[in-house]
């Protein structure tokens, strides 16, 4: 099974396309960098915007809210919503990739079963995944910790900021990463599931994007209706569960306590629900692909 | 003889057209296998139910004995195949693809080993090249070699010549009957063209519509001394009325495209150009075909032959 994964692996590093997300990533990460490197304060500004009427923010407190820790949340912010697009450039590619070049009835005249091939294109899927998002993690964190240093992390509410102590910072963004990484191979085991019902690469990858924005418009109304009918089976409403380790609760006296999380309980129903959808999605992949004569 | 294949009542729906209808054979070792049939016969159905490509309606296939349903791993450790064109990772190369198909084939293989394999069809200058540099031929003889590269006691070889050029044409026909006759392996070869399976084939089955209609030695099968006649002439329908009327007769075998046919002995061939000759008959150009050619149109054309001459 290594040595199948070994070669899955090397197959997908070995593509040109593979390098498009990488690049990708660089490049927004490094373009916020530049930004809120020259022009942070105009963005400090606006972030504390709505909160102006009743706070009274001094330039020291603004300089220490530009740090590596802000940067990278609001880096996260962007970015991982636009993961699953490239997260889905190589799943929705695993198995119609082969249909498509042909190779697929030549690699299952081999004396390896379909389970062990869809295991095995899985496992690279999701190494593939984990290696976009630790690149991210990379860039966006030591980055940007190394660029702006780092202090103690605001985070802004609807109700009002959080400041966490930078001490309690860091195990929070390996929390969220790790959480992350649970999230996207969600969107890459669908993608993987679409990919079993094609003979070319594209269709599965626009299918795989047009289900998750579909799924995340309806995760992002507020329409009452959907609150306790849809929402809660989409796995889109659970992906952006990560920040909620980044959601503090504070004592009595308003002060944020070290170490603590406002909501525990739920990140880790919305990591179950998103586990029961890799499940569910990769299941359903090996059972169609088991049964599918192979014509391409 | 040992069976190598051996397929019993095999049948395949796609829905409610039947691909491949109740189909038996048996392959016996060390034989290259021809597999005829025109385009749409049920060929390539057949070959990928032979590797678990696609599953069976109905029927049974026993493959070195073992039940296919049962034992697929350990069968296929000794199977090679090439189904169709030999698809392969364009944006790798020659070396890369080839041991790619090794690993998963179970085997360990030396670098040097694979080297050898590229050096056998004729591949070893552009091992480093990629695959997507290749010409058609090229990628043929890569496939090959990637069904070679194990080593397998059966080859399974779906349309080998498909897209090459006469002299790729002859270097597989080597290769294969090198792999037969000096290295003993079962071969299955498919293909629509007679010449070819009739140069190299030890026995062969013929299907069309996905039925048997023959199957047997490629020798017991047809004369290979008669021959199929191609008459073309300046006045077709003169001509066909002369001969009914003459000697010639016993010979007419029908009509195809613009040509008379006739069926007669090679050894007869120069007797009835004179004939013809003396009986004015203004000959433009006359082709032995090979009988097998003609055995194959007539059993999966039907009457072709009959309703064209009728005409």
């Amino acid at each position: 099974m290594w040595k199948l994964l070994k070669i899955e692996l090397f197959k997908i590093f070995k593509r040109p396309r593979t390098y498009i997300a990488f690049g990708a990533i660089a490049a927004v990460v490094f373009l916020i960098q530049i930004a809120l490197k020259f022009d942070g304060k105009s963005y400090i500004d606006l972030l504390l915007s709505n909160l102006s009427g009743s706070f009274e923010f001094s330039d020291d407190f603004k300089n220490k809210l530009l740090n590596g820790y802000l940067i990278c949340f609001v880096i996260l912010n962007t970015l991982l919503i636009q993961m699953p697009l490239l997260v889905a450039l190589i799943s929705g590619d695993s198995i119609a990739g082969e249909a498509n070049m042909g190779t697929l009835r030549l690699s299952l005249t081999k004396p390896i079963s379909r389970m062990q091939y869809m295991i095995v294109k899985f496992a690279a899927s999701i190494i593939y995944t984990l290696a976009l998002l630790i690149f991210m993690a990379a860039l966006a964190l030591v980055g940007s910790m190394l660029i702006f240093g780092t202090n103690d992390m605001v985070v802004l509410r609807s109700e009002g900021i959080e400041q966490i102590k930078s001490f309690d910072v860091l195990w929070r963004y390996f929390a969220a990463f790790g959480f992350a990484a649970v999230a996207l191979t969600t969107v890459s085991a669908l993608a993987f599931l679409l990919s079993v019902f094609s003979e070319n690469s594209i269709g599965p990858i626009i299918a795989t994007m047009s289900i998750v924005i579909v799924f995340t418009i309806l995760s992002e109304m507020n329409i009452p209706i959907y609150d306790e009918t849809v929402k809660p089976y989409l796995f889109t409403s659970h992906m952006v569960a990560w920040k909620g380790f980044f959601y503090v609760q504070a004592d009595a006296e308003g002060t944020t306590i070290n170490g603590s999380m406002e909501n525990f309980p739920a990140v880790m129903r919305s990591l179950g629900i998103l586990i029961i959808y890799i499940f569910l999605f990769f299941g359903t992949a090996v059972w169609v692909f088991k049964k599918k004569d192979i014509l391409t | 003889m040992n069976k190598i294949i051996e397929v019993t009542n095999l049948s395949k729906s796609f829905r409610d057209i039947k691909a491949v209808d109740n189909l038996s054979f048996t392959v016996e070792a060390g034989q290259v296998y021809g597999f005829l049939g025109q385009n749409g016969a049920g060929k390539s159905t057949t070959i990928r139910m032979l590797l678990t490509l696609i599953t069976p309606t109905s029927g049974e296939i026993e493959i070195f004995g073992l039940k296919l349903s049962k034992h697929r791993k350990e069968i296929l450790r000794q199977v090679g195949a090439i189904i169709e064109r030999p698809d392969l990772y364009k944006y790798l190369t020659a070396l890369e693809n080839l041991r790619i198909f090794a690993t998963m084939s179970g085997v360990k293989i030396s670098e040097k080993q694979l080297m050898d394999q590229l050096e056998m069809v004729g591949l070893a200058k552009r091992a480093h090249s990629k695959v997507k540099e290749f010409s058609q031929g090229m990628k043929q003889r890569l496939g090959i070699a990637t069904a070679l590269v194990h080593d397998p006691a059966l080859i399974i070889l779906d349309e080998p010549t498909n897209g090459l050029d006469p002299q790729g044409i002859a270097d597989i026909r080597n290769l294969i009957l090198l792999l037969c006759r000096e290295r003993g392996k079962t071969l299955l070869i498919s293909s629509h063209l007679l010449s070819e399976i009739e140069m190299i084939a030890d026995s062969m089955i013929i299907i069309d519509k996905g039925k048997k209609l023959v199957e047997g030695k490629v020798n017991e099968l047809f004369d290979p001394a008669e021959t199929i006649v191609e008459l073309k002439t300046t006045d077709d329908a003169a001509t066909y009325l002369k001969l009914e009327q003459s000697p010639l007769k016993k010979y007419m075998h029908g009509k195809r495209n613009d040509c008379l046919l006739l069926k007669l002995h090679r050894d007869e061939v120069p007797s009835v150009m004179k004939e013809l000759v003396q009986m004015d008959v203004n000959v433009i150009s006359l082709h032995s075909k090979h009988s097998l050619e003609d055995y194959f149109l007539s059993l999966t054309t039907g009457s072709t032959h009959v309703e064209v001459a009728k005409n």
